[in-house]
């Protein structure tokens, strides 16, 4: 009876502060900031911390209070995580997860709890369509979209027997479905690794006897540099032509692997080369803050630093009141460092992707330049499916 | 076909090699003190993270390798006199409690000095392309493992088998009180024999480096397939060590490349992967079973 009564109480007691301004925002960032996969993780937490600091330390004009969470690339530790934030920080936002699984992991509980996510990564298929939800916002791309582009130009090239390499997991077969979806080419080999695999030989020499033209490899982080140096060690280079997607062949990958990347072909929603005000700052910003290139994981997550600033401003932190929030989330009023974008149905963007090569720039450095349009205002092949609301 | 196979059959044998150096100090520790060590693994990954230290500092990979397999060995007789000596007469729960407790304070202690990150350890450029064996082409740095660990499998053979502090260990393996009986101080032995596993477990990770990622926590993983390889070659016994080890690297990389291609013939890729790798790293664990059931000692047991 005390117990029924204290709840009455209570829900009376968060009527009356229904819809009143906060006086702080807490964004609770999950990501993934040790092993082999920490260098995506990272890069994304660095971008949001450049945008925050862009911001004074504010998102819509309120204090901001980022709480840091490692999720270790374990969907359990990942779990826990998530429960602290929900249940005892009780944050308004949460942001940062790198992988597919553990955002397919995490998801139901953040939503259940209607506490909005901003993906700045993880982008996977499964939320794009049918299950996709209000509270899912992704500020990046749906995981196939770079894919697609990819096995679109290595269509165009007229390719026609290309090895696939991705790890099995669900962004892996998300890359897969994804460059299927533009190539065409009569063979093409499909060689799922493990989640986090490091040694390639068995791989290689699958490839090798194989003997394709070309090679798509979808390994994002430590996995992507091993198989590349792996790849160039067993002097498969030397008549396979490699193709990435820009997470396989970004900052973090060429810094580890250099030289033999040269001349590799990927795409990108983004590049430190895109010719706008917001990127030119965010680029120059970046380098005299952590002293390397920004890779397209950092550009995310300085989004999607932009975007909850955005929505904050707009409800004027009244950020109990979801519906407000999700409007303002959907009208994301912030320029974007890629260029001007739109959010699909679905909560993912609509926007253009770009092929970029691995060369030399002015000075001498090896890294992304880009070569031109390769889709103009693409959205994903899910957001049909998606019946929200 | 052949040739896919020979190279596979390569792999596995570096792969197995690089157990080898593994499963030779553990199964000597494990054999003559009847000592469990976890920690085993921990020595590997701080052998791996010294090694590329070093090589940064110096710029030589080969210094790496040797500053890594010395420091280790240091380290290794440090552990050994101050702690590992005080658990020989405990029961094995003890030692597998204090040793797990040392995987944890390694793991903590590499992340506070090198950060959560992988370090970066790279082969030496003399060795980053491949080379044409028999009309194919094999990457010389997997080339150059397998040289290094034919060599030190040798070198082991012959310590073990022709010299007298070989006969030692034999001895102290087989029957520890007769040894000890006979005159033999079986305790400073020991710390040799922990020196030497520890060095063993630096060359591995050293070599390994820049194959893998130097990062923490490397050293559960191979642990684990260390521990099946002494149980299948026997413990105490340097020769199952090797036949173990090369079983376990030539079942695990040849299952891995045939079993897929194999499941593709009647399912989708998708399955064919799951079910590949997964059969594939069981297969290791059937082996151990089926030898477990008909031969409980192991292949070539010590205490015969």
């Amino acid at each position: 009876m005390f117990r029924k009564r204290l709840s009455i109480l209570a829900a009376a007691l968060m009527l009356t502060t229904a819809a009143h301004a906060a006086d702080k925002v807490k964004v609770g960032f999950l990501s993934t900031l040790s092993g082999p996969g920490a260098g995506l993780g990272v890069d994304i937490r660095d971008g949001f911390n450049l945008a925050l600091k862009h911001l004074n330390g504010k998102f819509g004009g309120l204090p901001a209070e980022v709480i840091v969470a490692d999720d270790q690339q374990k969907p359990e530790i990942a779990q826990q995580a998530t429960e602290k934030f929900l249940k005892k920080d009780k944050v308004d936002f949460m942001t940062g997860i790198v992988f597919s699984n553990l955002m397919l992991a995490v998801g139901p509980a953040v939503f259940d709890s209607k506490t909005f996510f901003v993906s700045a990564n993880a982008g996977p298929s499964q939320y794009a369509g049918e299950q996709c939800n209000t509270y899912f916002f992704n500020v990046a791309w749906q995981n196939d979209n770079l894919h697609e582009a990819v096995g679109k130009y290595v269509q165009d090239k007229g390719f026609n027997k290309v090895v696939l390499v991705a790890p099995n997991y669900p962004g892996g077969k998300d890359a897969m479905v994804g460059f299927k979806r533009f190539y065409k080419g009569k063979s093409s080999e499909e060689i799922y690794t493990k989640l986090g695999q490091l040694d390639y030989a068995a791989e290689l020499a699958q490839i090798r006897a194989q003997k394709p033209d070309a090679v798509f490899f979808f390994l994002p982080g430590g996995m992507g540099i091993n198989f590349v140096k792996q790849f160039v060690a067993a002097g498969l280079s030397r008549d396979t032509q490699l193709f990435a997607p820009g997470f396989s062949a970004d900052e973090d990958v060429i810094k580890a692997v250099g030289a033999p990347m040269l001349g590799m072909f990927n795409s990108s929603h983004w590049a430190h080369d895109m010719d706008n005000a917001e990127n030119k700052r965010f680029v120059a910003d970046f380098q005299k803050e952590y002293g390397r290139l920004p890779s397209l994981y950092a550009s995310q997550g300085y989004d999607a630093a932009l975007l909850i600033d955005a929505a904050v401003r707009d409800t004027k932190g009244k950020l109990d009141d979801k519906d407000a929030v999700r409007k303002a989330l959907e009208a994301k009023r912030f320029k974007s460092v890629r260029g001007d974008f739109k959010f699909n149905v679905n909560h993912y963007p609509v926007q253009n992707y770009y092929l970029r090569v691995i060369g030399r720039d002015a000075q001498g450095r090896v890294t992304n330049k880009t070569m031109g349009t390769v889709f103009a205002n693409h959205a994903d092949a899910y957001a049909a499916q998606c019946k929200m609301k | 076909m052949t040739q896919l196979i020979l190279e596979q059959a390569l792999n596995g044998l570096q792969f197995g090699l690089m157990l080898f150096l593994l499963a030779a100090g553990l199964t000597l520790v494990f054999g003559i003190m009847d000592m469990i060590n976890l920690a085993h693994g921990s020595l590997y990954m701080v052998g791996a993270y010294l090694a590329a230290a070093a090589a940064q500092a110096s710029g030589s990979f080969l210094v790496g390798v040797g500053a890594a397999v010395a420091g280790t060995a240091l380290l290794g007789v440090a552990l050994e006199v101050s702690l590992l000596r005080r658990l020989y007469a405990r029961d094995h729960l003890a030692q597998v409690l204090a040793t797990f407790a040392l995987i944890l304070l390694a793991n903590e202690g590499v992340r506070m000095l090198w950060g959560a990150q992988p370090v970066l350890l790279n082969a030496p450029d003399a060795l980053a392309g491949p080379v044409e064996i028999g009309g194919f082409f094999y990457p010389s740095y997997r080339l150059l493992i397998i040289v290094v660990g034919l060599a030190v499998a040798a070198l082991l053979y012959w310590v073990v088998a022709r010299t007298r502090v070989g006969m030692w260990v034999r001895a102290g393996a087989s029957n520890r009180e007769m040894t000890e009986a006979l005159g033999v101080d079986v305790r400073r032995l020991f710390t040799v024999v922990f020196a030497c596993g520890a060095g063993l477990c630096a060359l591995a990770g050293a070599l390994l480096g820049p194959l893998l990622a130097v990062q923490v926590g490397m050293g559960e993983s191979i642990l684990i397939l260390a521990f099946v390889v002494i149980v299948i070659g026997g413990i105490g016994s340097m020769r199952g060590a090797l036949v173990g080890s090369l079983l376990v690297g030539l079942v695990d990389t040849l299952g891995r490349a045939v079993l897929p291609s194999l499941l593709r013939e009647f399912a989708s890729p998708e399955v064919a992967s799951t079910l590949g790798p997964a059969l594939a790293s069981i297969l290791i664990y059937v082996l151990m079973a089926a030898i477990l059931f008909w031969r409980p000692e192991g292949l070539f047991p010590a205490r015969a």
